[in-house]
């Protein structure tokens, strides 16, 4: 029940919220935002779920089953659950979710009522995207994270928001489209083996083997045309490059905000979602597709670190980096190996901490000198040193600093990978590498001319110390990703109880329990 | 003797639903007899919105007690069976959201105790179109519904539009009507009987050559008849221009209402009269096919191109008709034709909710008087927030989005077409429900995201008509969980006419 219960808060928050009038309501959806994040803590810490929740022997925490209705030959049932994959997304999600409100204060200044009303209907499709273990129920959470995004973008967003909510809604629309093609191309083909649409259900079926002929297709170009299809929905969402164009459009003209629950939650329900479907359902084909999957991810890796380094835009930098750290979490989950997998789930909590804690320093920065322009300031340290910290905490953890949660999430992303079975996975794991050097090339660019030197400001805004609730999440956010950095196993054991199911069932077995505890042991994270 | 009466008794408990429209509509007439000049409105929008209820409440009362048995009356004429209530449900629940809209609408406008009688009388044929089980019937069931529609599209009398509307809307409805005479005394001629269930016996023994012909045009007539009260092409012309011209809570009652009742007797005549085994010198199937096709890309293509809110919502129910239609052109014999026809139903009564809905706030926009075009849309929700919270949960619903019922019946339809064989009308529906994502989000991006193009002041909320768009709202919300409430009723109600 708990899992409703935070769904419900944030719903009955946001009706709250967008009823209030403006003057509170900034305040009041802070106060009803910490529901969400006590309870969802309290979860994480009484969780008990073991192994994956989709495949046998899962057993999902604060499981809700309620018969919802049939379709044809199949029950259809309001099901959630979570498992060490999903809950610290949801505390991500809820977290995050509570420094954004926060971090809205100063910037939003008209409608705010309907503002945070949005955040929490958004809050309650991400909880739903996470938990829920029902391909109806799942995918009309998806859905709907698109409308509240599709508003705070288009509303409150810049110059171009309306171009950049039109192409957001667009193309993630599209894209879920096909997904869903290629998730019925699946149902298609398992015909009578499956009672129900539930996710454990069609996985386990599908580990089976029981993906029959559709249409005079065999088995294997079912799963090859649905892995194809839904993969390319995902990746729309994640983005890969070259499906990224609307990212950087979105970042730039959403407000503070809103990009750091684009950056921070909205990108890993692609990959959460490769992870469930792609990765987890349809193993052979992710192993075939291994080296044409591994030189996507690797393409993005360094093609979106290559984009940050040409941008003079703060938030564009930011913007793009995204792309880059996402290739890295794709690139763990081609990888295959428990490590790979793992740490690609681990990169997606480290990424949504790191990236939203930049994001909110680049509005923090915007907010008072009211320029995103590398060029337009310099030495910003002298006056505003919180924030300037809190910034330079956040790219180093980005570069992969050691005792931050970026040196771990990619320290076990390169493990997994370097060990991962594919052909030519040292070579896609070195060049993959290669980007941690563009990134710290950019980050350090950046840094060294806006809060580096003597001080200056191209506008004429004075430049002081942000309040302290402009603060606040940032100083929050880097003790996270320190503590996360320090203390991996405070998520990575969960995580890797969730994963290592999913390597039992590859035939071809790359990973094995030894190279497990090998790595462990070298790696000394226990 | 004794047996026959007490089925004729009980009989006419069956037709409460129908009997309770009736009789709100001439209790409305007597109450503006006795005080013909006194227009008291709340009385009158009052007693229409509790007859409604009344009918629904009888609805669900009849449903109960007959379990969805079918109850045949008058010689089998009628039959109130499980299709019929479901189709009385979505009509009483449409008159009651319309009456409860037009308390404001209508507030400077004569003749409102005729109004509200002419809506009812409406809705009174429209629940007999449900319940004709002979062609004799049906014809006159949809004349009862069509003439009080004619009279209420021409209502706003001093607008050019409404009138010419309602000409025009008249003009096409009575050659249609004529159209559809002609198709069933051709039937009558071939099969010597007006009762569905007796076609279907006369045509299973096969009819001779050259009858066969004289049949087969008498039941495309018919389904030119069937396409005139759908709003389906090629008998659509009519659509636009009346929605357009009419009151808003009157093309909220066609388009949503009317419609149903016109796809009630296209499921029951051609399931019960001509079954898909009998030869009847056509195939209606691949008949309905092509019209579903069509329509589809025809509504959808012609609303994405309007600039004028209303008007597209006209042009967007015709390709809703085509979604609908899908659920007569997948009986192909291939897959569940129970399910296939339940899909159509509850996408009728999902689409009843949220078009309904929709119209009833373009009506709420008319009262402000604010304009119809896009660009008069600009920036609504600064000065209506929640109206405008429920036009687009109503608009994303139409388009398919998971925040309302609309998404399911969708997707039912669509599983309706792959089970049926028809992977092109799947196709069409994937692709049109795409497109109409497009134009409707223009609504919802002028109302939220554009800045006012013309500074304007709201000054009044009108309690009934946002009671009824909220009322609307919440049930298309409502419909995506609760879906199930509906959908055992639809595909066991369907699956009886088999």
């Amino acid at each position: 029940m708990l899992i409703e219960v935070l769904i419900a808060a944030c719903l009955l928050g946001a009706a709250i919220t967008f009823l209030a009038p403006d003057r509170v309501a900034g305040r009041l959806a802070f106060a009803i935002s910490l529901v969400p994040v006590v309870v969802s803590v309290y979860m994480y810490s009484v969780f008990d779920g073991t192994g994956n929740v989709l495949l046998q022997g899962g057993q999902p925490a604060f499981e809700t089953t309620v018969e919802w209705f049939t379709l044809g030959a199949y029950q259809l049932s309001y099901h959630t659950g979570l498992d060490g994959i999903s809950m610290p997304l949801i505390a991500l999600s809820t977290i995050l979710t509570t420094l954004a409100i926060l971090s809205a204060w100063t910037p939003i200044d008209e409608r705010q009522s309907q503002f945070y009303g949005l955040m929490f209907v958004m809050e309650a499709s991400l909880i739903g995207v996470f938990s829920a273990l029902d391909f109806f129920v799942w995918f009309v959470f998806w859905e709907a994270v698109l409308i509240p995004m599709y508003f705070l973008i288009g509303v409150w967003g810049g110059p171009r928001r309306k171009y950049a909510a039109i192409k957001f809604f667009v193309y993630t629309n599209v894209a879920s489209l096909v997904m869903f093609v290629g998730f019925f191309t699946l149902v298609f083909g398992l015909g009578d083996s499956i009672a129900s649409l539930g996710l454990p259900e069609i996985a386990q079926a599908l580990n089976r083997g029981a993906l029959g002929s559709v249409y005079g297709l065999s088995g294997d170009a079912v799963a090859l045309i649905a892995f194809v299809l839904m993969f390319f929905g995902f990746a729309v969402k994640v983005p890969v490059v070259p499906l990224h164009t609307w990212l950087p459009d979105a970042h730039v003209e959403a407000p503070t905000p809103v990009s750091v629950m684009l950056a921070g939650v909205l990108l890993k329900m692609g990959t959460y979602a490769m992870l469930r479907f792609n990765f987890t359902m349809l193993p052979e084909v992710a192993t075939a597709l291994a080296p044409y999957l591994a030189a996507i991810a690797v393409i993005s890796v360094i093609y979106g670190a290559l984009l940050a380094l040409a941008q003079q835009d703060l938030k564009r930098i930011v913007a793009y980096s995204s792309v880059s750290s996402m290739g890295y979490v794709i690139l763990g989950l081609v990888a295959y190996t428990v490590y790979g997998l793992g740490g690609a789930t681990f990169q997606m909590i480290s990424h949504g901490l790191i990236s939203g804690l930049l994001f909110l320093c680049v509005g923090v920065i915007y907010n008072t000198t009211h320029t995103r322009m590398v060029g337009d300031m310099s030495g910003l340290a002298d006056r505003m040193p919180v924030t300037v910290g809190a910034l330079v905490a956040g790219s180093f953890a980005y570069m992969g600093l050691p005792l931050m949660a970026g040196f771990a999430a990619e320290f076990f992303i390169f493990v997994g990978t370097f060990d991962a079975g594919f052909a030519g996975a040292p070579v896609f794991t070195a060049l993959a590498m290669f980007g941690i050097v563009i990134v710290a090339g950019y980050l350090l660019f950046a840094l060294q001319r806006t809060v580096f030197g003597g001080f200056f400001s191209a506008t004429d805004y004075p430049v002081r110390e942000a309040g302290v609730h402009d603060l606040v999440p940032l100083v929050v956010l880097v003790v996270l990703i320190v503590v996360l950095g320090t203390a991996p196993d405070i998520a990575f054991a969960m995580i890797r109880d969730a994963v290592g199911p999913i390597l039992d069932l590859d035939a071809a077995g790359y990973a094995s329990v030894e190279t497990l505890n090998a790595l462990s042991a070298l790696g000394g994270v226990q | 003797m004794i047996p026959l009466q007490t089925t004729e008794l009980s009989g006419l408990v069956a037709l409460a639903p129908t009997l309770a429209f009736g009789l709100t509509a001439l209790g409305l007439l007597v109450v503006d007899s006795i005080e013909p000049e006194a227009s008291n409105r709340g009385l009158l929008a009052g007693l229409s919105v509790v007859g409604s209820l009344l009918a629904l409440l009888a609805t669900g009362f009849v449903l109960f007690a007959t379990g969805g048995e079918p109850v045949r009356l008058f010689g089998g004429q009628l039959i109130v069976d499980g299709m019929s209530l479901f189709f009385t449900f979505i009509f009483a629940s449409v008159t009651a959201l319309v009456s409860l809209a037009s308390y404001d609408y209508l507030r400077d406008t004569p003749y409102q105790a005729e109004f509200y009688a002419l809506v009812l009388l409406a809705a009174t044929g429209m629940s007999l179109m449900a319940t004709s089980n002979s062609f004799a019937t049906v014809f006159v069931s949809l004349e009862l519904s069509s003439l009080p529609s004619y009279a209420l599209v021409a209502y706003l009398k001093r607008n050019r539009g409404s009138v010419e509307a309602g000409i025009k809307y008249f003009l096409i409805g009575a050659l249609s009507s004529a159209v559809l005479a002609y198709g069933i005394s051709l039937v009558y001629g071939v099969t010597g009987s007006l009762l569905l269930p007796e076609v279907a016996s006369a045509l299973s023994g096969g009819v001779g050559d050259g009858l066969l012909g004289v049949l087969g045009i008498g039941v495309l007539m018919i389904v030119g008849g069937v396409a005139f009260k759908t709003a389906s092409v090629p008998f659509h012309f009519w659509a636009p221009e009346a929605y357009e011209g009419a009151p808003a809570p009157i093309s909220a009652f066609l388009s949503s209402a009317s419609k149903a009742a016109g796809f009630v007797v296209a499921f029951r005549v051609f399931v019960t009269a001509f079954p898909l085994e009998a030869n009847i010198g056509v195939d209606w199937v691949l008949a309905f096919q092509v019209l579903a096709f069509v329509t589809m890309f025809i509504g959808n293509f012609a609303a994405a191109t309007q600039e004028n809110v209303k008007r597209m919502l006209a042009y967007s129910s015709i390709g809703h008709a085509g979604y609908v239609l899908i659920a007569l052109g997948a009986l192909t014999g291939a897959g569940d034709s129970g399910f296939i026809l339940g899909a159509g139903m509850l996408h009728l009564v999902v689409y009843g909710f949220m078009n309904t809905g929709a119209f009833l706030f373009v009506a709420l926009v008319e009262y402000w008087g604010v304009g119809r075009t896009f660009e008069d849309y600009n920036g609504l929700a600064t000065q209506a927030p929640v109206a405008c919270v429920a036009m687009t949960v109503f608009l994303f619903s139409l388009a398919g989005l998971p925040i309302g019922g609309g998404f399911l019946s969708k997707f039912f339809l669509l599983m309706a077409a792959v089970d049926g064989g028809v992977l092109l009308l799947a196709a069409a529906l994937v692709i049109n429900s795409a497109l109409s994502l497009y134009y409707y989000s223009r609504v919802v991006r002028a109302m939220w995201i554009e800045d006012p193009s013309t500074p304007f002041d709201i000054e009044s909320y009108p309690t009934g008509l946002y009671a009824a768009v909220v009322a609307a709202a919440v049930v298309t919300v409502a419909l995506l969980p609760a879906l199930g409430l509906f959908s055992d009723v639809a595909f066991e109600a369907a699956a009886t006419l088999f």
